[in-house]
């Protein structure tokens, strides 16, 4: 199992690596900042919903073990996310703070990004092991149901962006209820069960 | 204070440097970021490829052009905004390299409120001008700009020819309909055929181009061949690209933008810093090909030659 895991960590940095390769060899066309700021937050973006497939996957084939991957995966969204909000922090505003900030209350998309981001933190602080023991399960689950308005919101961040054709957020907004579906079933039925119960 | 005045003699851009060094030169190098890593790059600064004749010679140099240093052909001729071939901005590049169909003739008609209205075929409409070229920045409202050496002569020569008459308030003009050669107007992204326009003054104004060509070359499919429109001190997407009709008209004419988006795109959309698009500021660019980003200019820096034009006028309202 631990041989997959490390297989898959090399596997979740690829994106990364072509991507520096591609910068610095002059492939990402003539706009080389906007296509790496754009395909840094579509990894991201990518990263969170295999992450949410993992819980859907595994009540579908029954192969519960996929669980032990999800961590490193919902870790490498906030890899992808850090590098995104870097490269706009610094390649596009040039952190200059005053800008920024400017932009984040004015821009509604920057807005979404911004607390997208910052709603990552508290999940990835709250990620290992000791964390979830101190928190006590049924807490870090609650806490941890953030990923879903993170979901939500970052494919409206990726909606918002877009000129005129959105297609592609679209598609992945597709996928996000597709993803988010058997979820809300789950729960509904278990709602119903308890009030039959009179749980 | 922009403008360079034109001496005698002086060279072209596309005589100044090497066709094949425009070509292959990675401007990616020209950036502070690269110049760290530069040993890593051998490879991209290798094969220069021979210098192919330009199309256009002998072409007048124009007193309007830039000094700034062009864009390079490979940008210019990559990075395009022409959604008749798809939404990408890689793909005009590559859905376009049949374009226009040379076995069909290009018709352009002019009509509307004029005395000399009439149907010409591209060689026979661009005959009587005579072709200078003008390197002109480009804005477009995404935030980034080139500058590009254009071949072309001014709209107002033509307008001249098929006389306009005194209902003739604006120009509008009309990009090719033919989805099986602009494989993009199979999707319904924007209300085609597209359709821009200019008040009759804004035709008129000297820095307004009919432009045939680039880097003295004739015009490729992805900027607009044969013959398109160049409105410097507005955003890009005003400048209409393959053109079949000029008509002279009383009324406003709905450009395509304003249909698709009325709140982001307006009639004018003159290059103003402070006028953001409801989604993104308008007050710095990326030029393509420098690493930092630069302050945007009032009218793209076109203001001496235009600004009168807007005289009383709340540029808000107007945007």
């Amino acid at each position: 199992m631990s041989k997959i895991k490390k297989l898959l960590f090399v596997v979740c940095l690829i994106p990364a690596i072509w991507l520096t390769i591609a910068l610095f060899t002059d492939q990402l066309g003539a706009n080389p900042i906007e296509a790496v700021t754009r395909q840094t937050g579509l990894w991201a973006l990518r990263f969170l919903w295999i992450t949410l497939l993992i819980t859907p996957l595994r009540w579908l084939t029954g192969w519960n073990e996929l669980v032990k991957f999800r961590r490193l995966l919902g870790l490498y969204v906030f890899f992808y996310a850090v590098l995104h909000m870097l490269l706009y922090l610094g390649l596009d505003q040039f952190f200059d703070i005053s800008e920024i900030i400017k932009d984040i209350i004015k821009r509604p998309f920057i807005t979404i990004g911004f607390f997208t981001f910052t709603a990552l933190i508290p999940l990835v602080i709250t990620s290992n092991n000791a964390m979830v023991k101190r928190m006590g399960g049924r807490r870090w689950k609650q806490l941890h149901r953030l990923t879903y308005v993170i979901a939500i919101a970052s494919s409206v961040h990726f909606y918002m962006l877009v000129k005129l054709d959105k297609v592609e957020p679209l598609i992945y907004m597709g996928l996000l209820i597709i993803l988010l579906t058997p979820r809300l079933y789950r729960y509904a039925k278990t709602i119903a069960l308890k009030s039959q119960f009179g749980i | 204070m922009l403008i360079k005045k034109a001496r005698l003699g002086e060279l072209a851009a596309s005589e100044i440097t090497d066709y094949g060094v425009y070509l292959n030169r990675r401007q990616f190098l020209n950036t502070a970021a690269i110049a760290a890593t530069a040993s890593l790059l051998p490879l991209s600064l290798a094969s220069a490829a021979s210098n192919p004749e330009p199309t256009y010679k002998d072409l007048v140099k124009s007193a309007y052009s830039t000094d700034e240093s062009a864009t390079t052909f490979e940008s210019i001729t990559t990075y395009n905004n022409f959604y008749e071939f798809g939404t990408d901005k890689g793909s005009p590049a590559l859905m376009a390299t049949e374009f226009p169909d040379k076995s069909k003739p290009w018709r352009i008609t002019i009509e509307g409120e004029c005395d000399k209205p009439g149907e010409y075929d591209y060689d026979d409409l661009i005959r009587p001008f005579t072709l200078e070229e003008r390197i002109y920045r480009l804005r477009c409202v995404e935030g980034w700009s080139m500058v590009i050496p254009w071949v072309g002569f001014p709209l107002a020569d033509l307008i001249k020819r098929a006389q306009p008459n005194s209902r003739a308030k604006f120009v509008e003009f009309t990009t090719l309909y033919d989805p099986e050669q602009m494989p993009g107007q199979n999707r319904n992204v924007l209300d085609w055929p597209y359709v821009e326009g200019l008040r009759i003054d804004e035709a008129m104004n000297p820095l307004t181009l009919l432009s045939v060509g680039l880097y003295g070359k004739e015009l490729l499919g992805q900027n607009g061949a044969p013959i398109r429109l160049v409105v410097p001190w507005k955003y890009g997407f005003k400048s209409i690209k393959s053109i079949v009709r000029i008509r002279f008209v009383e009324s406003l004419p709905q450009s395509a933008w304003m249909k698709a988006g009325p709140n982001e795109y307006g009639f004018y959309s003159n290059v103003n810093p402070d006028v953001d698009h409801p989604r993104w500021s308008q007050g710095r660019e990326r030029r393509i090909g420098e690493f930092l980003k630069r302050k945007t200019e009032m009218f793209n820096g076109y203001g001496e030659e235009v600004a009168q034009m807007y005289t009383g006028m709340d540029l808000r309202k107007y945007f």
